[in-house]
């Protein structure tokens, strides 16, 4: 095994990896290809020191990046996916799920925690790419409506971290509907004057983005993050040619109005403290 | 010509069969007459037969019948009057999205509905029958303007899908749609979403969060549709038969799973072999629905309407 994680651009390694590497690792940027140490990568909220690549990170980095001490309450953590429609492709939707949790450590593609970001109180749901490409299912829909629940009941404003490709097919018609219930959920929440933002990460398309990620009082980016509606290839295969520079980039994105700003990581935590401050 | 589609070509050879035999009777002064009632019998028994055991696959195929009747067909044989409003004041108007108030046997509604086209030159106009931002906008809009003016809310769903272009995604698709899906929840008019051909995915729930979400018999709902399904999980476009069985995406599935509050019944054979009768039936529907919706409280529909959806997904604690 090599001394650090050799990462090729666009495929990211499980963040399990980096994370518990002891100190002393390595840790090289799929972009500018420089090294740095795991340590000064993770302090650095998982940019890199030198181009500000911001290395594609699940759940559990961005609770410790955004709760003080990393001391969150974990919400509806039990919560699996059941198999409503029997639903087979080249394997069975339970063994597909079955495989994912055992290779990711995880339940589902979202998790959901209560806690203190600079000492105000916040609720943070945080899709995770790696569980079946970040897929909108019933437990996805499930645990951001009850994440929603419980910022309602306790007043404090609700922060989603959206990652995904989209609807989980494999739940057909229960993923299609899941976009209606979050919808509904932050309609009773902006009902309640409760504050929501949105962070949408790199990649956020498909149903995800025409839902939930697309309906914060404040919808955020962080630089490069792509954001859009249908796939790149399939807009590409919809109008037969290529698709421009930085097209459905964060930056494209704000250019046409449907961004409020693109934070670097390191700085969200502060400057999302400083906003909700200034709402209280 | 009608179109027939595969799966129809028994009863397409037993009607050339009877025509020919009809024109033969004619030409030759002979009384054909017991032998073609037998065999329209016999096409009617087997159309039943055939329609009884449609596969998932072959309701996709009705749903996308080129005969088909689509919204302005439905607006043209159900409504006393139709005035169309265009525009979602903002970049444009979207032909694949029609919106105006009608009147339905004495009841004045607010119509949307997305909109196919019949020829190649109307297909184009209408793009498909897929809406751009500002179709949902437009929508919106006028959902807008219908509770302001107390007046129910019955929007036709008949898309492949919200389309995916370069302008549409500039311009926020993603955005359009989200919050149709939110304000429509705070909608305090009735609402009644009725599936008439295709519904896919986001494009179709853009304008279909109601009261009532019914779908015609031979229609399909679902995420994705059985083509792009397989293309993503079987990697080939070839297992649509197998995707669109695996999606559970018709009418039957949809409501068995409590995904949707009811299904209309079409004239055996199809909606599109009798406009009219589909007609009736939807407007029959559609009238009693409204009636039914107009007796609870704007509080009572809005807190249902959330519940509803709300319930929705299978989850193991
Ligand atoms: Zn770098």
């Amino acid at each position: 095994m090599s001394w650090f994680v050799r990462k090729e651009k666009g495929i990211s390694t499980p963040t399990e990896m980096k994370r518990e590497a002891p100190d002393g690792l390595w840790y090289q940027c799929p972009s500018c290809k420089k090294i740095m140490q795991t340590r000064e990568h993770k302090l650095n909220a998982y940019t890199c020191e030198h181009c500000n690549y911001h290395e594609k990170i699940g759940s559990d980095a961005y609770f410790e990046v955004l709760f003080d001490q990393n001391i969150y309450i974990e919400l509806d953590e039990n919560l699996t996916s059941g198999n409503p429609l029997n639903f087979v492709d080249t394997k069975p939707y339970p063994d597909r799920v079955r495989a994912t949790m055992l290779k990711t450590g995880l339940k589902d593609a979202v998790r959901t925690g209560f806690g203190k970001m600079n000492e105000v109180e916040i609720v943070i749901a945080c899709m995770d790419f790696n569980f079946i490409g970040g897929s909108m299912g019933s437990v996805v829909g499930e645990k951001i409506a009850r994440a929603i629940d419980h910022s309602i009941k306790h007043k404090v404003p609700f922060l989603m971290i959206s990652r995904s490709g989209g609807a989980r097919m494999m739940e057909a018609g229960f993923s299609l509907m899941q976009m209606a219930k979050t919808s509904a959920k932050l309609a009773m929440l902006s009902e309640a004057k409760i504050p929501y933002i949105s962070l949408l990460t790199d990649p956020t398309t498909g149903g995800v983005t025409a839902s939930y990620a697309m309906l914060g009082d404040f919808n955020i980016s962080e630089p490069g993050a792509l954001i859009g509606f249908a796939g790149p290839r399939v807009i590409r295969e919809t109008i037969g040619k290529d698709l421009p520079k930085g097209f459905q980039s964060a930056e494209f994105v704000l250019e046409h109005g449907f961004l409020d700003f693109i934070v670097d990581r390191k700085d969200l935590k502060d400057k999302l403290t400083s906003l909700l401050n200034m709402l209280r | 010509m009608r179109t027939y589609l595969d799966f129809e070509k028994p009863i397409a050879e037993l009607e050339t069969k009877l025509a020919d035999m009809q024109k033969l009777a004619e030409q030759s002064n002979v009384d054909v007459s017991s032998a073609t009632a037998a065999l329209q019998g016999g096409i009617e028994k087997l159309r039943k037969e055939i329609f009884e055991n449609l596969t998932r696959w072959q309701r996709v195929q009705l749903s996308r019948h080129p005969d088909r009747p689509y919204t302005l067909d439905y607006i043209q044989l159900m409504c006393d009057e139709f005035i169309e409003l265009h525009g979602d004041r903002q970049v444009r108007d979207d032909p694949a999205m029609i919106g105006g108030f009608a009147n339905i046997g004495g009841q004045s509604v607010l119509l949307i509905g997305q909109q196919k086209g019949r020829n190649t030159k109307q297909r184009q106009h209408r793009n498909f029958g897929m809406p751009n931002p500002e179709g949902y906008r437009k929508a919106l809009r006028l959902m807008k303007l219908a509770e302001k003016f107390n007046r129910p809310i019955v929007t036709l769903i008949d898309t492949p899908g919200a389309f995916p272009g370069l302008e549409a995604e500039e311009r926020g698709q993603g955005e359009a749609i989200a919050r149709n899906l939110k304000e429509m929840f705070m909608l305090k008019v009735p609402v009644l979403c009725i599936i008439i051909g295709e519904g896919a995915s986001g494009g179709a729930l853009g304008i279909a969060i109601g009261d009532r979400v019914l779908m015609l018999e031979n229609t399909w709902y679902s995420v994705i549709s059985p083509e792009s399904c397989s293309s993503i999980l079987w990697r080939s476009w070839d297992y649509k038969e197998q995707a669109a069985e695996a999606l559970k995406l018709t009418a039957r599935d949809m409501k068995e799973n409590k995904l949707i509050d009811g299904i209309i019944p079409e004239p055996l054979g199809g909606a599109h072999l009798d406009h009219g009768v589909m007609a009736l039936g939807l407007k029959k529907v559609i009238m009693e629905t409204i009636a039914e919706l107009s007796k609870l409280t704007p509080e009572q529909r809005i807190s249902e309407r959330i519940d509803k959806f709300c319930a929705m997904g299978v989850v193991i604690e």
